[in-house]
């Protein structure tokens, strides 16, 4: 019965190629959720770092940061993919499959959660990083005990948001051939004219964007005492 | 074991210098605590950040514990802070670390190992009366107890110093008596030097050995906390010894009979020590022959005694008035006639 609703429901879907699919996008998104988050946090903390009134403050360096982190936050995805073509090809080798969508995906998305860190820094209360100086505190302590720990949910919730783009993002990198479920939908589901390919397509990347909103507000919960 | 040398912080903003600190000297000993007062913006914050050198000084001398502070910077400064610890009036604790965290940061960064570490916490957890709360974080303490953390954690690296800046402006009076308490305690169980900073008089009166009255950047008066009470020079440090001996309501009440002349003169009376105790009205009624009429009074106790306020009406024939005045005169009791533009 189930077989009979499926195939008048869903008769064009290929549940080893959707199975696939899924676990390509999973695959990027997750590395470069991993990697997005490493070099945002890096970035994030030279643009609080360097601001006015902060630890390292240098305006040279933060207009630098800042003007990088806005170019790449405005090139649209689908253009920055292929202005990084030549890099990718350089890095991966290829321009083809899931890990030639990576450094696309993180310089894509990097920028954008940096901002994010940024904010979360700037919410750090001054007076609790004061107390950590008159303790005698060096830098790093303030960076690793004090700033980072104390703006975690922030950063948590960030990453959430982050995350989520990420996998649309990796929607549209499946067009330019690096597989997953934004691939399977444009060349299975729309040029072959299969709509129920496109709709399984879109219910398992809602299920990941769930999965993920959820993991990360169960982090940010568990890690908020305020 | 602190000496300030013509010490002067002058800020640069958009409509000119501001000169939060202006050309102070002071000393305060070991093991003393010792008070400065003044309204905000008077340069206090200013005065004891430079004290450990959260504020750069721009001119002059700061020596604590025999750190130069002014020259010190990198790795020596970091040295010399962990010997002058700080407590705050927000608390400034991590909301990220349980009370045992929190008191464990500052042995952290000292580089204490673990084991170490621990013992100390439990002793300062002991120490400051927080037993059984070391899991908690600080958003399920109330004010006191966060401040006792505070205190915690600014003892743990065995400082010489204490600065204190408004440690107990967030609290209650209650909480701000307990937390004193506990200050004095330190002070005498450990032979800490404490400098706080307050706008509140009560806290001066309660726990300092001695006093700074600052105003404008400068300190303009400074002594002992009963000699200060007692002969306050400045209009600036009247107004700050009346918050303590003066109920707020004595110059409303008073108002009314200073109008009605005929009643006779309202004298304000100030005892010292042990005179605060004595039956001194009972002798004035009887040797001079006025009658007295009591509006209001108070004692204070400071560290090295009481000090009492009484407001009274004299009552009585011209001749017998002057008898009583100078009978208190004698007496050692100051008397202040009250006038009505007063």
């Amino acid at each position: 019965m189930i077989n009979n609703l499926q195939e008048e429901l869903l008769p064009n879907v290929n549940w080893e190629n959707m199975w696939e699919a899924t676990l390509e996008t999973a695959y990027m998104s997750a590395l470069a959720v991993a990697a997005t988050f490493i070099i945002g946090i890096f970035l994030g903390l030279i643009l609080y770092l360097t601001d006015k009134g902060n630890l390292w403050q240098n305006k040279t360096i933060h207009a630098i940061a800042a003007a990088l982190v806005n170019i790449f936050r405005s090139i649209p995805f689908i253009i920055l993919i292929i202005l990084l073509v030549p890099f990718t090809t350089f890095i991966v080798g290829t321009m083809l499959g899931p890990s030639a969508a990576l450094p696309a995906l993180v310089i894509g998305a990097a920028p954008f959660y940096a901002r994010m860190v940024e904010i979360g820094l700037r919410e750090v209360d001054k007076g609790v990083i004061e107390a950590a100086q008159s303790m005698g505190a060096n830098q790093w302590h303030i960076i690793f005990k004090v700033l980072l720990p104390e703006s975690m949910p922030a950063l948590i919730s960030g990453i959430t948001v982050t995350s989520i783009a990420l996998v649309s993002y990796t929607a549209m990198a499946g067009v330019i051939g690096a597989g997953g479920l934004g691939d399977l939908a444009f060349r299975e589901g729309y040029q072959r004219s299969n709509p129920d390919v496109t709709f399984m397509a879109t219910v398992a990347i809602l299920i990941i964007v769930f999965i993920l909103q959820w993991i990360g507000d169960w982090i940010t919960y568990k890690l908020d005492k305020r | 074991m602190i000496t300030l040398n013509r010490l002067s912080k002058v800020f640069q903003a958009k409509s000119g210098n501001i000169t939060a600190v202006d050309d102070v000297n002071l000393s305060i000993n070991k093991g003393e605590i010792f008070g400065i007062i003044g309204y905000s913006g008077a340069g206090k914050s200013t005065l004891i950040r430079m004290l450990n050198m959260l504020e750069r000084p721009s001119q002059g001398q700061v020596t604590v514990a025999d750190w130069n502070m002014s020259k010190l910077s990198g790795r020596s400064l970091r040295e010399a802070r962990q010997e002058i610890s700080m407590i705050f009036q927000h608390f400034n604790l991590l909301w990220s670390r349980t009370v045992k965290e929190n008191i464990a940061f500052p042995l952290e960064i000292a580089g204490v190992p673990k084991k170490k570490r621990m013992e100390r916490v439990q002793e300062l957890i002991e120490l400051v009366g927080l037993h059984g709360r070391g899991e908690a974080y600080p958003s399920q303490l109330s004010g006191g107890q966060k401040q006792r953390v505070g205190i915690a954690r600014a003892l743990a690296n065995n400082p010489k110093v204490l600065l204190c800046d408004e440690a107990t402006s967030a609290l209650d009076p209650k909480t701000t008596d307990s937390i004193l308490d506990l200050l004095t305690d330190i002070n005498k169980k450990l032979g800490l030097t404490i400098v706080l900073i307050t706008h509140e008089m009560h806290v001066i009166r309660k726990i300092c050995h001695r006093v700074a009255v600052m105003d404008d950047g400068k300190v303009v008066e400074q002594g002992k906390v009963l000699d200060v009470f007692r002969h306050p020079k400045q209009d600036m440090t009247k107004e700050f010894v009346k918050q303590v001996t003066e109920p707020e309501e004595t110059m409303e009440a008073i108002e009314g009979l200073l109008e009605d002349r005929d009643m006779g003169p309202v004298v304000k009376l100030m005892f010292l020590g042990e005179d605060a105790e004595q039956p001194v009205m009972t002798e004035l009624i009887q040797t001079c022959g006025v009658s007295v009429n009591i509006l209001q009074g108070k004692v204070s106790k400071t560290r090295d005694g009481s000090y009492g306020t009484l407001f009274v009406q004299l009552q009585g024939e011209k001749k017998n008035l002057d008898k009583a005045l100078l009978f208190l005169e004698d007496h050692r009791i100051e008397a202040e006639v009250l006038n009505h533009d007063k």
